[in-house]
């Protein structure tokens, strides 16, 4: 098989951040819709409008919607070859940060050094995972810091249960507050080690609203934590309303019979996501957004590749 | 609820004239200032040098705007506010050593910086977190920089804006507070939601 050429990588790399940071999924658009109609004070129907207006604005001019344009963390499933991914994905990390643009986040953990580009060590940070089916596929989430610093991890004892798991997750929602920019969405990681765990709640934000974890257990546990702290009334902006979420999402690992980890990362009303498949013979589909033109050094990567990125779904 | 349209700098009166819950709209300049802002600000000050702003001739904005340079000038490109919590156990020194009339963030403070709202005369505005673009439209000018080798997010920007909002007054120089209203709503709905999920 072909490889991927480099220059086609850091051209997608750069158009997934502009389409990121630019324009919501349209499941987190069509959830933050209807709780905009469901929402009955005015305090949460202004917040609700300001938001609307945002999006609207933002994809018209293709602006960033917030200045918080995040770290940047890459998932990338590897089921086609390809050269220095890691390479390839910090040219196109400081070309958007130039041309999008982005702001400039990364900074050194001790002496807050700011380069300005977005890259440092470790920086930006690359999830691998086999693939298949022939081609490579690039996730980013730029993800921004009012709502990750409130994620929250425990080691619980294994006596402590689901019981426990539910306490934790309302006892983090409370303390996030109106602090993540909410209705926000909750990814949950259950069970792994410490690390496993925390990745698999950061992995639960990519799951679009609406879907489920295919474990029926899994998938209860979910309805009922939405249903039950959907209602908690710190509402959207933490204004109050009858709304906080967005979505629940669990992903689970077993564990060490003596463990039971327990993770939450939080996601903000502006849960930007973006997705990319690419292919040896230059076609790039793009999984979560319609994309009218394509960009890309490869043939065939324009016009072609509109219809099937518009139909495409996630998940599969 | 009435709406407010202030001309900045805000008299002490009519800050204090202000009510939680009330709409407000600002015309004048804005000073962004975050973390590492407060903390050069408050060392100076201790070390008696001249800070390159006076915060009280305008609005103190939490806000690490996305700024675009075209030759010589900064063009805004996206300028919401950021997470104000974070600045809690500064805010309180910065009103008694600094000043300011007017605090714009998302997300509301401290019961501590409540009190020294409530001494030095000052209240708290909420804007809508992540609406960037929209608070972006209503700066008319980029009036200059400083500090900016901390970093574009951290520097202090000189906005000069027209209407900027909608703000929501969240915190009053009275005491009064939608986030504590909204704390006690939370507290009861706590009860039903532990009554559902079989931890009561």
């Amino acid at each position: 098989m072909a490889e991927i050429p480099d220059r086609l990588i850091e051209d997608t790399v750069v158009e997934l951040l502009r389409l990121a940071v630019t324009k919501l999924p349209e499941d987190v658009e069509k959830a933050l819709r209807r709780i905009f109609e469901e929402e009955r004070s005015s305090a949460a129907r202004m917040q609700m409008t300001a938001i609307l207006e945002n999006l609207k604005l933002a994809e018209e001019t293709s602006t960033p919607l917030c200045q918080d344009t995040g770290i940047h963390v890459f998932f990338v499933k590897l089921g086609a070859p390809a050269g220095d991914i890691e390479k390839t994905i910090r040219r196109g990390v400081e070309r958007a940060t130039r041309e999008v643009p982005l702001r400039p986040n990364a900074v050194h953990p001790v002496t807050r050094k700011n380069p300005g580009n977005n890259l440092g060590v470790h920086m930006p940070y690359v999830y691998y995972e086999p693939g298949e089916g022939g081609y490579l596929e690039i996730t980013v989430m730029p993800k921004g810091a009012g709502s990750e610093n409130m994620s929250q991890m425990a080691m619980l004892t294994p006596s402590a249960g689901e019981k426990g798991v539910k306490e934790f997750a309302l006892n983090t929602i409370l303390r996030a507050g109106s602090n993540p920019c909410p209705p926000i969405m909750v990814g949950m990681g259950i069970g792994g080690s410490a690390d496993i765990c925390m990745g698999l709640a950061k992995k639960a934000l990519l799951r679009p609203i609406g879907s489920h974890n295919p474990d029926p257990e899994m998938a209860r546990l979910e309805r009922e934590l939405f249903d039950a702290l959907n209602g908690i009334g710190i509402g959207p902006m933490g204004l109050g309303g009858q709304n906080t979420l967005l979505s629940f999402n669990i992903e689970h690992a077993f564990c060490h019979t003596a463990s039971h980890p327990v993770a939450i990362n939080i996601q903000c009303w502006a849960a930007r996501r973006a997705t990319a498949r690419l292919y040896p013979d230059g076609r790039v589909e793009y999984l979560t957004h319609k994309v009218r033109v394509a960009t890309g050094g490869g043939q065939g990567t324009a016009n072609g590749t509109a219809g099937k990125a518009a139909g495409k779904k996630e998940g599969n | 609820m009435a709406e407010v349209h202030l001309r900045l700098p805000a008299s002490e009166g009519e800050v204090r004239k202000l009510r939680a819950g009330e709409t407000v709209y600002l015309t004048g300049t804005l000073f962004t200032a975050r973390d590492e802002a407060h903390l050069r600000a408050l060392e100076w000050k201790r070390e008696g040098k001249e800070l390159p702003v006076r915060f009280t001739e305008g609005a103190l904005y939490h806000c690490g705007p996305i700024m675009k340079q075209e030759g010589d000038r900064w063009k805004i490109v996206a300028a919401g506010p950021t997470t104000s919590g974070r600045m809690n156990s500064l805010e309180p020194r910065f009103l008694e050593q600094i000043g300011a009339r007017l605090i714009i963030g998302k997300g509301g403070m401290s019961k501590g910086v409540g009190e020294a709202m409530k001494k030095f005369g000052a209240a708290y505005l909420a804007f809508t977190g992540g609406a960037a673009v929209l608070a972006a439209r209503r700066v008319k000018e980029v009036r200059g920089v400083h500090w900016l080798d901390l970093g574009m997010p951290e520097a202090i920007w000189v906005l000069d804006v027209e209407e900027f909002g909608p703000l929501t007054v969240g915190m009053d120089a009275s005491g009064g507070s939608l986030f504590e209203d909204v704390a006690r709503q939370i507290e009861r709905n706590t009860v039903e939601a532990k009554r559902r999920l079989g931890l009561s």
